[in-house]
Protein backbone atom coordinates (compact mmCIF):
# COMPACT_ATOMS: atom_id res chain seq x y z
CA UNK A 1 0.00 0.00 0.00
CA UNK A 2 1.39 3.33 -1.00
CA UNK A 3 1.45 6.22 1.40
CA UNK A 4 1.14 9.71 0.09
CA UNK A 5 1.63 12.75 2.28
CA UNK A 6 0.98 16.14 0.77
CA UNK A 7 1.60 19.56 2.32
CA UNK A 8 1.36 18.18 5.83
CA UNK A 9 1.59 20.81 8.56
CA UNK A 10 1.09 20.65 12.30
CA UNK A 11 1.08 23.75 14.44
CA UNK A 12 1.33 23.75 18.24
CA UNK A 13 0.57 27.27 19.41
CA UNK A 14 3.32 29.35 17.82
CA UNK A 15 5.51 26.44 16.91
CA UNK A 16 5.32 24.73 13.55
CA UNK A 17 6.25 21.16 14.45
CA UNK A 18 5.77 20.01 10.87
CA UNK A 19 5.93 22.54 8.10
CA UNK A 20 4.54 21.71 4.70
CA UNK A 21 6.02 18.25 4.15
CA UNK A 22 5.25 16.29 1.00
CA UNK A 23 6.45 12.79 0.17
CA UNK A 24 5.39 9.39 -1.13
CA UNK A 25 6.33 5.90 0.00
CA UNK A 26 5.75 2.87 -2.20
CA UNK A 27 4.99 -0.71 -1.31
CA UNK A 28 8.12 -2.67 -0.51
CA UNK A 29 10.01 0.44 0.39
CA UNK A 30 11.60 1.01 3.77
CA UNK A 31 11.76 4.70 4.50
CA UNK A 32 13.94 6.04 7.25
CA UNK A 33 13.20 9.31 8.99
CA UNK A 34 16.25 11.09 10.29
CA UNK A 35 16.36 14.30 12.21
CA UNK A 36 17.55 15.91 15.40
CA UNK A 37 15.35 15.80 18.49
CA UNK A 38 12.18 17.79 18.03
CA UNK A 39 12.50 17.87 14.25
CA UNK A 40 8.97 16.63 13.66
CA UNK A 41 9.60 12.93 12.99
CA UNK A 42 7.22 11.66 15.62
CA UNK A 43 4.56 14.23 14.77
CA UNK A 44 4.62 13.16 11.13
CA UNK A 45 4.34 9.50 12.11
CA UNK A 46 1.48 10.22 14.46
CA UNK A 47 -0.36 12.02 11.70
CA UNK A 48 0.09 9.03 9.40
CA UNK A 49 -1.27 6.64 12.01
CA UNK A 50 -4.25 8.96 12.61
CA UNK A 51 -3.53 9.47 16.29
CA UNK A 52 -2.92 13.14 15.64
CA UNK A 53 -5.02 15.36 13.41
CA UNK A 54 -2.85 17.51 11.12
CA UNK A 55 -3.39 21.29 10.99
CA UNK A 56 -3.21 21.23 7.23
CA UNK A 57 -2.47 18.83 4.42
CA UNK A 58 -3.65 15.44 3.33
CA UNK A 59 -2.47 11.90 3.95
CA UNK A 60 -3.68 8.97 1.90
CA UNK A 61 -2.88 5.32 2.47
CA UNK A 62 -3.67 3.02 -0.44
CA UNK A 63 -5.64 5.86 -1.99
CA UNK A 64 -7.88 6.34 1.05
CA UNK A 65 -7.80 9.58 2.98
CA UNK A 66 -6.73 9.01 6.59
CA UNK A 67 -8.88 11.84 7.92
CA UNK A 68 -12.03 10.92 5.99
CA UNK A 69 -11.85 7.16 6.03
CA UNK A 70 -10.25 6.50 9.39
CA UNK A 71 -11.91 3.17 10.10
CA UNK A 72 -10.99 1.72 6.72
CA UNK A 73 -7.37 2.80 6.97
CA UNK A 74 -6.68 1.81 10.58
CA UNK A 75 -6.83 -1.93 9.81
CA UNK A 76 -3.86 -1.60 7.52
CA UNK A 77 -1.54 0.14 9.94
CA UNK A 78 0.77 -1.38 12.49
CA UNK A 79 2.27 1.19 14.83
CA UNK A 80 5.07 1.06 17.34
CA UNK A 81 4.99 4.40 19.18
CA UNK A 82 8.03 6.19 20.47
CA UNK A 83 8.29 4.95 24.03
CA UNK A 84 6.60 1.66 23.28
CA UNK A 85 3.63 2.03 25.63
CA UNK A 86 2.28 -1.29 26.88
CA UNK A 87 -0.24 -2.37 29.48
CA UNK A 88 2.25 -3.15 32.22
CA UNK A 89 -0.09 -5.23 34.33
CA UNK A 90 -0.99 -7.66 31.54
CA UNK A 91 0.66 -10.93 30.62
CA UNK A 92 2.39 -11.00 27.25
CA UNK A 93 0.00 -13.55 25.77
CA UNK A 94 -3.06 -11.79 27.15
CA UNK A 95 -1.87 -8.52 25.72
CA UNK A 96 -1.28 -9.97 22.26
CA UNK A 97 -4.70 -11.61 22.41
CA UNK A 98 -6.27 -8.27 23.35
CA UNK A 99 -4.59 -6.51 20.44
CA UNK A 100 -5.57 -9.32 18.08
CA UNK A 101 -9.21 -9.02 19.13
CA UNK A 102 -9.10 -5.25 18.79
CA UNK A 103 -7.72 -5.64 15.29
CA UNK A 104 -10.66 -7.85 14.29
CA UNK A 105 -8.62 -10.97 13.64
CA UNK A 106 -11.12 -13.82 13.27
CA UNK A 107 -11.38 -15.92 16.47
CA UNK A 108 -10.09 -19.13 14.91
CA UNK A 109 -6.93 -17.43 13.65
CA UNK A 110 -6.00 -15.58 16.83
CA UNK A 111 -4.04 -18.45 18.44
CA UNK A 112 -2.14 -19.06 15.24
CA UNK A 113 -1.20 -15.42 14.87
CA UNK A 114 -0.06 -15.18 18.49
CA UNK A 115 2.17 -18.26 18.10
CA UNK A 116 3.59 -16.86 14.90
CA UNK A 117 4.34 -13.48 16.48
CA UNK A 118 5.93 -15.11 19.52
CA UNK A 119 8.24 -17.01 17.17
CA UNK A 120 8.96 -14.18 14.78
CA UNK A 121 9.77 -11.71 17.52
CA UNK A 122 11.64 -14.19 19.69
CA UNK A 123 9.64 -13.98 22.90
CA UNK A 124 9.02 -17.70 23.50
CA UNK A 125 10.72 -17.71 26.89
CA UNK A 126 9.00 -14.55 28.06
CA UNK A 127 5.50 -15.18 26.80
CA UNK A 128 4.04 -16.15 30.18
CA UNK A 129 5.54 -13.23 32.05
CA UNK A 130 3.89 -9.99 33.00
CA UNK A 131 4.92 -7.14 30.74
CA UNK A 132 6.17 -5.14 33.72
CA UNK A 133 8.69 -7.92 34.43
CA UNK A 134 10.29 -7.77 30.99
CA UNK A 135 13.58 -6.11 30.18
CA UNK A 136 13.59 -3.25 27.74
CA UNK A 137 14.65 -5.37 24.78
CA UNK A 138 11.84 -7.83 25.32
CA UNK A 139 9.33 -5.05 25.82
CA UNK A 140 10.44 -3.69 22.47
CA UNK A 141 9.82 -7.10 20.91
CA UNK A 142 6.35 -7.26 22.43
CA UNK A 143 5.71 -3.81 20.97
CA UNK A 144 6.83 -5.05 17.60
CA UNK A 145 4.68 -8.18 17.89
CA UNK A 146 1.73 -5.98 18.73
CA UNK A 147 2.36 -3.87 15.62
CA UNK A 148 2.65 -6.93 13.38
CA UNK A 149 -0.05 -9.21 14.70
CA UNK A 150 -2.75 -8.26 12.22
CA UNK A 151 -0.32 -8.48 9.32
CA UNK A 152 -0.66 -4.82 8.36
CA UNK A 153 0.31 -3.47 4.96
CA UNK A 154 1.81 -0.38 6.46
CA UNK A 155 4.23 -0.45 9.34
CA UNK A 156 5.12 2.72 11.23
CA UNK A 157 7.95 2.23 13.71
CA UNK A 158 9.12 5.09 15.89
CA UNK A 159 12.66 4.29 17.03
CA UNK A 160 12.22 0.52 16.91
CA UNK A 161 15.69 -0.35 18.19
CA UNK A 162 16.01 2.09 21.06
CA UNK A 163 17.18 0.35 24.21
CA UNK A 164 18.29 -2.84 22.50
CA UNK A 165 21.72 -4.39 22.74
CA UNK A 166 23.83 -4.71 19.57
CA UNK A 167 22.78 -8.32 18.92
CA UNK A 168 19.14 -7.49 19.32
CA UNK A 169 19.52 -4.45 17.09
CA UNK A 170 20.83 -6.63 14.30
CA UNK A 171 18.04 -9.16 14.82
CA UNK A 172 15.34 -6.49 14.76
CA UNK A 173 16.95 -4.88 11.73
CA UNK A 174 16.91 -8.19 9.86
CA UNK A 175 13.33 -8.69 10.92
CA UNK A 176 12.33 -5.28 9.59
CA UNK A 177 14.16 -5.89 6.32
CA UNK A 178 12.47 -9.27 5.94
CA UNK A 179 9.02 -7.92 6.68
CA UNK A 180 9.66 -4.81 4.63
CA UNK A 181 9.82 -6.68 1.34
CA UNK A 182 6.07 -6.95 1.05
CA UNK A 183 5.01 -3.99 3.15
CA UNK A 184 5.43 -0.28 3.32
CA UNK A 185 7.64 0.58 6.25
CA UNK A 186 8.39 3.96 7.78
CA UNK A 187 10.85 4.00 10.63
CA UNK A 188 12.55 6.75 12.52
CA UNK A 189 15.83 6.69 14.29
CA UNK A 190 18.62 8.95 15.32
CA UNK A 191 21.20 6.23 14.78
CA UNK A 192 22.50 7.01 11.31
CA UNK A 193 24.26 3.72 10.73
CA UNK A 194 21.06 1.92 11.46
CA UNK A 195 19.02 3.91 9.01
CA UNK A 196 21.69 3.41 6.39
CA UNK A 197 21.74 -0.34 7.01
CA UNK A 198 18.00 -0.85 7.11
CA UNK A 199 16.38 1.67 4.82
CA UNK A 200 16.08 1.89 1.06
CA UNK A 201 15.47 5.57 1.29
CA UNK A 202 16.32 8.24 3.81
CA UNK A 203 14.47 11.43 4.58
CA UNK A 204 16.09 14.06 6.73
CA UNK A 205 13.75 16.39 8.58
CA UNK A 206 14.88 19.53 10.29
CA UNK A 207 12.70 22.07 12.09
CA UNK A 208 9.61 20.54 10.54
CA UNK A 209 10.92 20.81 7.00
CA UNK A 210 12.19 18.19 4.61
CA UNK A 211 15.86 18.94 3.99
CA UNK A 212 17.07 15.75 2.37
CA UNK A 213 15.42 12.87 0.53
CA UNK A 214 16.98 9.97 -1.33
CA UNK A 215 19.09 6.87 -0.95
CA UNK A 216 22.23 7.17 1.15
CA UNK A 217 24.18 7.29 -2.13
CA UNK A 218 22.08 10.13 -3.53
CA UNK A 219 22.38 12.12 -0.35
CA UNK A 220 26.15 11.76 -0.52
CA UNK A 221 26.18 13.03 -4.05
CA UNK A 222 24.09 16.08 -3.13
CA UNK A 223 26.30 16.85 -0.21
CA UNK A 224 28.99 19.50 -0.23
CA UNK A 225 31.48 16.95 0.98
CA UNK A 226 31.71 15.42 -2.49
CA UNK A 227 35.05 15.47 -4.27
CA UNK A 228 37.23 15.72 -1.21
CA UNK A 229 40.81 14.46 -1.62
CA UNK A 230 43.51 13.86 0.93
CA UNK A 231 46.90 14.82 -0.46
CA UNK A 232 50.25 14.24 1.23
CA UNK A 233 53.46 15.46 -0.34
CA UNK A 234 56.85 14.83 1.26
CA UNK A 235 59.83 17.06 1.79
CA UNK A 236 58.40 20.24 0.37
CA UNK A 237 57.56 23.45 2.20
CA UNK A 238 53.88 23.55 3.10
CA UNK A 239 53.47 27.08 1.77
CA UNK A 240 54.74 26.09 -1.68
CA UNK A 241 52.40 23.13 -1.90
CA UNK A 242 49.46 25.19 -0.73
CA UNK A 243 50.21 27.83 -3.31
CA UNK A 244 50.52 25.25 -6.07
CA UNK A 245 47.31 23.51 -5.05
CA UNK A 246 45.39 26.76 -4.96
CA UNK A 247 46.66 27.54 -8.43
CA UNK A 248 44.98 24.46 -9.88
CA UNK A 249 42.04 25.57 -11.91
CA UNK A 250 39.32 23.24 -10.53
CA UNK A 251 40.15 23.65 -6.85
CA UNK A 252 37.44 25.04 -4.63
CA UNK A 253 39.05 24.88 -1.22
CA UNK A 254 42.38 23.88 0.32
CA UNK A 255 42.70 22.94 3.94
CA UNK A 256 45.72 21.80 5.91
CA UNK A 257 45.13 19.10 8.50
CA UNK A 258 48.48 18.37 10.15
CA UNK A 259 50.66 16.81 7.46
CA UNK A 260 47.84 16.27 5.03
CA UNK A 261 46.08 18.67 2.69
CA UNK A 262 42.37 18.21 2.17
CA UNK A 263 41.28 19.73 -1.09
CA UNK A 264 37.89 20.00 -2.67
CA UNK A 265 37.06 20.10 -6.35
CA UNK A 266 34.59 22.50 -7.89
CA UNK A 267 31.27 20.86 -8.59
CA UNK A 268 31.39 18.30 -11.36
CA UNK A 269 35.19 18.14 -11.56
CA UNK A 270 37.73 15.54 -10.55
CA UNK A 271 41.08 16.62 -9.16
CA UNK A 272 43.23 13.53 -8.77
CA UNK A 273 44.77 13.74 -12.24
CA UNK A 274 45.64 17.43 -11.92
CA UNK A 275 47.26 16.89 -8.53
CA UNK A 276 49.31 14.02 -9.87
CA UNK A 277 50.44 15.99 -12.91
CA UNK A 278 51.35 18.92 -10.72
CA UNK A 279 53.57 16.71 -8.57
CA UNK A 280 55.23 15.19 -11.63
CA UNK A 281 55.92 18.62 -13.03
CA UNK A 282 57.48 19.87 -9.79
CA UNK A 283 59.21 16.53 -9.09
CA UNK A 284 57.48 16.29 -5.71
CA UNK A 285 57.00 12.94 -3.99
CA UNK A 286 53.34 12.21 -3.62
CA UNK A 287 52.77 9.74 -0.77
CA UNK A 288 49.05 9.90 -0.37
CA UNK A 289 46.20 10.71 -2.71
CA UNK A 290 42.92 9.31 -1.44
CA UNK A 291 39.30 10.30 -1.95
CA UNK A 292 37.42 11.05 1.28
CA UNK A 293 34.27 9.03 1.68
CA UNK A 294 31.55 11.35 3.02
CA UNK A 295 29.87 9.87 6.04
CA UNK A 296 26.16 10.10 6.56
CA UNK A 297 27.00 11.86 9.82
CA UNK A 298 28.57 14.72 7.89
CA UNK A 299 25.63 15.04 5.56
CA UNK A 300 23.30 15.01 8.53
CA UNK A 301 25.30 17.69 10.30
CA UNK A 302 25.52 19.78 7.19
CA UNK A 303 21.75 19.70 6.64
CA UNK A 304 20.69 20.24 10.22
CA UNK A 305 23.26 22.58 11.74
CA UNK A 306 21.84 25.94 10.73
CA UNK B 1 -20.32 -3.01 20.40
CA UNK B 2 -17.80 -5.78 20.01
CA UNK B 3 -14.93 -3.35 20.56
CA UNK B 4 -16.58 -2.06 23.75
CA UNK B 5 -16.87 -5.60 25.07
CA UNK B 6 -13.20 -6.39 24.28
CA UNK B 7 -12.13 -3.31 26.24
CA UNK B 8 -14.55 -4.15 29.05
CA UNK B 9 -13.04 -7.63 29.36
CA UNK B 10 -9.52 -6.22 29.44
CA UNK B 11 -10.34 -3.60 32.06
CA UNK B 12 -12.18 -6.08 34.24
CA UNK B 13 -9.25 -8.44 34.04
CA UNK B 14 -6.91 -5.56 34.89
CA UNK B 15 -9.00 -4.87 38.02
CA UNK B 16 -8.60 -8.46 39.15
CA UNK B 17 -4.96 -8.85 38.06
CA UNK B 18 -3.91 -5.73 39.92
CA UNK B 19 -5.80 -6.76 43.08
CA UNK B 20 -7.84 -3.52 42.88
CA UNK B 21 -10.98 -5.58 42.53
CA UNK B 22 -10.27 -7.76 45.55
CA UNK B 23 -9.38 -4.81 47.73
CA UNK B 24 -12.47 -2.97 46.56
CA UNK B 25 -14.71 -5.94 47.28
CA UNK B 26 -13.19 -6.69 50.67
CA UNK B 27 -13.26 -3.06 51.72
CA UNK B 28 -16.80 -2.51 50.51
CA UNK B 29 -18.16 -5.66 52.13
CA UNK B 30 -16.24 -5.02 55.32
CA UNK B 31 -17.32 -1.41 55.58
CA UNK B 32 -20.96 -1.90 54.69
CA UNK B 33 -21.21 -5.14 56.68
CA UNK B 34 -19.74 -3.56 59.80
CA UNK B 35 -22.17 -0.65 59.82
CA UNK B 36 -25.13 -2.69 58.66
CA UNK B 37 -24.86 -5.49 61.23
CA UNK B 38 -22.49 -4.57 64.02
CA UNK B 39 -22.15 -0.90 64.81
CA UNK B 40 -24.05 2.34 65.10
CA UNK B 41 -27.66 2.41 64.02
CA UNK B 42 -27.45 -1.12 62.65
CA UNK B 43 -30.30 -3.34 61.60
CA UNK B 44 -30.82 -4.72 65.12
CA UNK B 45 -31.08 -1.23 66.56
CA UNK B 46 -33.53 -0.12 63.88
CA UNK B 47 -35.43 -3.34 64.37
CA UNK B 48 -37.13 -3.33 60.98
CA UNK B 49 -36.81 -5.97 58.28
CA UNK B 50 -35.46 -3.75 55.56
CA UNK B 51 -32.10 -2.85 54.07
CA UNK B 52 -32.30 0.93 54.53
CA UNK B 53 -29.25 0.87 56.77
CA UNK B 54 -27.21 -1.02 54.21
CA UNK B 55 -28.28 1.31 51.42
CA UNK B 56 -27.33 4.47 53.28
CA UNK B 57 -23.96 3.02 54.28
CA UNK B 58 -23.30 1.97 50.68
CA UNK B 59 -24.36 5.39 49.51
CA UNK B 60 -21.39 6.78 51.41
CA UNK B 61 -18.86 4.02 50.83
CA UNK B 62 -19.41 4.00 47.07
CA UNK B 63 -18.88 7.74 47.06
CA UNK B 64 -15.34 7.17 48.37
CA UNK B 65 -14.49 3.90 46.65
CA UNK B 66 -15.51 4.75 43.10
CA UNK B 67 -13.06 7.64 42.59
CA UNK B 68 -10.35 5.31 43.91
CA UNK B 69 -11.04 2.68 41.26
CA UNK B 70 -11.73 5.07 38.39
CA UNK B 71 -8.72 7.31 38.95
CA UNK B 72 -6.43 4.97 37.03
CA UNK B 73 -8.65 4.35 34.03
CA UNK B 74 -7.69 7.14 31.64
CA UNK B 75 -5.01 9.00 33.62
CA UNK B 76 -2.69 6.00 33.48
CA UNK B 77 -3.26 5.55 29.75
CA UNK B 78 -2.60 9.23 29.20
CA UNK B 79 0.64 8.94 31.12
CA UNK B 80 2.01 5.78 29.56
CA UNK B 81 0.83 6.59 26.04
CA UNK B 82 -1.22 3.42 25.59
CA UNK B 83 -4.23 5.54 24.73
CA UNK B 84 -2.34 6.87 21.74
CA UNK B 85 -1.57 3.35 20.59
CA UNK B 86 -5.12 2.22 21.19
CA UNK B 87 -6.59 4.97 19.03
CA UNK B 88 -4.52 3.84 16.05
CA UNK B 89 -6.43 0.55 16.24
CA UNK B 90 -9.90 0.23 14.75
CA UNK B 91 -11.71 1.74 17.72
CA UNK B 92 -13.08 5.18 18.56
CA UNK B 93 -13.06 7.27 21.71
CA UNK B 94 -16.67 6.45 22.59
CA UNK B 95 -15.89 2.75 22.56
CA UNK B 96 -12.80 3.21 24.73
CA UNK B 97 -14.68 5.27 27.33
CA UNK B 98 -17.74 3.02 27.09
CA UNK B 99 -15.67 -0.11 27.68
CA UNK B 100 -14.01 1.34 30.74
CA UNK B 101 -17.32 2.55 32.12
CA UNK B 102 -18.92 -0.83 31.64
CA UNK B 103 -16.01 -2.67 33.28
CA UNK B 104 -16.19 -0.48 36.37
CA UNK B 105 -19.94 -0.75 36.58
CA UNK B 106 -19.64 -4.53 36.34
CA UNK B 107 -17.13 -4.52 39.19
CA UNK B 108 -19.62 -2.57 41.32
CA UNK B 109 -22.42 -4.93 40.34
CA UNK B 110 -20.23 -7.89 41.35
CA UNK B 111 -19.59 -6.24 44.73
CA UNK B 112 -23.31 -5.60 45.18
CA UNK B 113 -24.18 -9.16 44.20
CA UNK B 114 -21.95 -10.35 47.01
CA UNK B 115 -24.17 -8.48 49.47
CA UNK B 116 -27.18 -10.59 48.50
CA UNK B 117 -26.66 -12.72 51.64
CA UNK B 118 -27.64 -9.57 53.61
CA UNK B 119 -30.94 -9.57 51.80
CA UNK B 120 -31.43 -13.29 52.33
CA UNK B 121 -30.60 -12.96 56.04
CA UNK B 122 -32.98 -10.08 56.60
CA UNK B 123 -35.70 -11.77 54.58
CA UNK B 124 -35.40 -14.80 56.85
CA UNK B 125 -35.73 -12.67 59.99
CA UNK B 126 -38.89 -10.80 59.13
CA UNK B 127 -41.29 -9.68 56.42
CA UNK B 128 -39.23 -7.71 53.92
CA UNK B 129 -40.51 -5.43 51.16
CA UNK B 130 -38.92 -7.08 48.12
CA UNK B 131 -39.80 -4.16 45.88
CA UNK B 132 -37.92 -1.62 47.95
CA UNK B 133 -34.87 -3.90 48.14
CA UNK B 134 -34.88 -4.15 44.37
CA UNK B 135 -35.23 -0.39 43.92
CA UNK B 136 -32.57 0.20 46.57
CA UNK B 137 -30.09 -1.90 44.62
CA UNK B 138 -31.16 -0.14 41.44
CA UNK B 139 -30.51 3.17 43.19
CA UNK B 140 -27.02 2.05 44.17
CA UNK B 141 -26.26 1.00 40.61
CA UNK B 142 -27.54 4.31 39.27
CA UNK B 143 -25.56 6.34 41.73
CA UNK B 144 -22.48 4.25 40.96
CA UNK B 145 -22.88 4.89 37.26
CA UNK B 146 -23.11 8.63 37.92
CA UNK B 147 -19.95 8.56 40.04
CA UNK B 148 -18.13 6.39 37.52
CA UNK B 149 -19.03 8.99 34.90
CA UNK B 150 -17.59 11.72 37.10
CA UNK B 151 -14.53 9.58 37.88
CA UNK B 152 -13.85 8.95 34.21
CA UNK B 153 -14.20 12.64 33.48
CA UNK B 154 -11.67 13.49 36.19
CA UNK B 155 -9.37 10.74 34.93
CA UNK B 156 -9.53 11.97 31.35
CA UNK B 157 -8.39 15.46 32.29
CA UNK B 158 -5.01 14.55 33.73
CA UNK B 159 -2.20 12.06 33.56
CA UNK B 160 -1.76 12.02 37.32
CA UNK B 161 -3.82 9.49 39.23
CA UNK B 162 -3.82 11.43 42.50
CA UNK B 163 -5.08 14.56 40.76
CA UNK B 164 -7.70 12.43 39.09
CA UNK B 165 -8.84 10.97 42.43
CA UNK B 166 -9.06 14.36 44.12
CA UNK B 167 -10.90 16.01 41.23
CA UNK B 168 -13.42 13.18 41.16
CA UNK B 169 -13.92 13.47 44.90
CA UNK B 170 -14.26 17.24 44.65
CA UNK B 171 -16.91 17.09 41.94
CA UNK B 172 -18.58 14.24 43.82
CA UNK B 173 -18.78 16.20 47.09
CA UNK B 174 -20.87 18.88 45.40
CA UNK B 175 -23.43 16.41 44.18
CA UNK B 176 -23.21 14.30 47.30
CA UNK B 177 -24.04 16.93 49.89
CA UNK B 178 -22.99 20.51 49.13
CA UNK B 179 -25.85 21.09 46.68
CA UNK B 180 -28.23 19.63 49.24
CA UNK B 181 -26.89 21.94 51.95
CA UNK B 182 -27.18 24.99 49.72
CA UNK B 183 -30.72 24.01 48.78
CA UNK B 184 -31.62 23.88 52.49
CA UNK B 185 -30.66 27.53 52.87
CA UNK B 186 -32.35 28.80 49.74
CA UNK B 187 -35.83 29.17 48.47
CA UNK B 188 -37.37 29.83 45.06
CA UNK B 189 -35.79 28.89 41.78
CA UNK B 190 -32.24 28.34 43.07
CA UNK B 191 -33.49 26.40 46.02
CA UNK B 192 -35.32 24.05 43.69
CA UNK B 193 -32.39 23.87 41.28
CA UNK B 194 -29.90 22.83 43.94
CA UNK B 195 -32.43 20.49 45.46
CA UNK B 196 -32.75 18.82 42.08
CA UNK B 197 -28.97 18.65 41.61
CA UNK B 198 -28.38 16.96 44.95
CA UNK B 199 -27.84 13.20 44.67
CA UNK B 200 -29.16 12.38 48.10
CA UNK B 201 -32.76 13.42 47.40
CA UNK B 202 -32.92 11.32 44.27
CA UNK B 203 -31.29 8.38 45.98
CA UNK B 204 -33.55 8.54 49.02
CA UNK B 205 -36.70 8.40 46.99
CA UNK B 206 -35.41 5.45 44.96
CA UNK B 207 -34.15 3.55 47.99
CA UNK B 208 -37.57 3.93 49.60
CA UNK B 209 -39.04 2.13 46.63
CA UNK B 210 -40.26 4.97 44.44
CA UNK B 211 -38.86 4.70 40.95
CA UNK B 212 -39.54 8.06 39.39
CA UNK B 213 -38.49 8.87 35.83
CA UNK B 214 -37.05 12.18 37.05
CA UNK B 215 -34.59 10.32 39.26
CA UNK B 216 -33.63 7.99 36.43
CA UNK B 217 -33.10 10.93 34.08
CA UNK B 218 -31.05 12.69 36.74
CA UNK B 219 -28.59 9.82 37.25
CA UNK B 220 -28.40 8.88 33.60
CA UNK B 221 -27.74 12.44 32.52
CA UNK B 222 -24.88 12.84 35.01
CA UNK B 223 -23.45 9.59 33.67
CA UNK B 224 -23.86 10.71 30.09
CA UNK B 225 -22.28 14.09 30.76
CA UNK B 226 -19.35 12.45 32.48
CA UNK B 227 -18.78 10.06 29.59
CA UNK B 228 -19.17 12.72 26.91
CA UNK B 229 -16.81 14.99 28.85
CA UNK B 230 -14.24 12.19 29.01
CA UNK B 231 -14.52 11.60 25.28
CA UNK B 232 -14.06 15.31 24.74
CA UNK B 233 -10.93 15.48 26.89
CA UNK B 234 -9.20 12.43 25.46
CA UNK B 235 -10.05 13.33 21.87
CA UNK B 236 -8.72 16.84 22.39
CA UNK B 237 -5.24 15.38 22.79
CA UNK B 238 -5.20 14.31 19.17
CA UNK B 239 -6.49 17.62 17.82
Amino acid sequence: MDISVSNLSKVYGQQRAVDDITFQVKTGEILGFLGPNGAGKTTTMKAITSCLAPSAGQITIGGKDVAMDEEAVKHHIGYLPENNPLYEDMYVIDYLRFVAEMQHIPKDQIDGRIIEMVNVCGIQKEKHKKISELSKGYRQRVGLAQALIHNPDVLVLDEPTSGLDPNQIIEIRDLIRRIGRSKTVILSSHILAEVEATCDRIMIIHKGKLVGDGTAEELRRQSKGVGLLRVKIEEVEKEDVEKALKALKDVNMVDLEGEVFVIQAKEGHALAREVFNMCVKNKWVLTELTPVETKLEDIFRELTMN
Amino acid sequence: MNQIWIITKRELQAYFDSLTAYIMIVAFLGFSGFFTWLFGSDIFLVGQANLQVFFSVSYWSLFFFIPAITMRLLAEENRSGTLELMITMPVNYFQIVGGKFLATLLLIVISLLLTLPYYISVASIGPIDHGSVFSGYLGLILISSAYIGIGLLASSMTNNQIVSFLVALLIGIFFHFIFGMIAGNMTGFFGNLFYFLSTSNHFESISRGVIDSRDLIYFLSITAMGLLGSVYFISRKSA
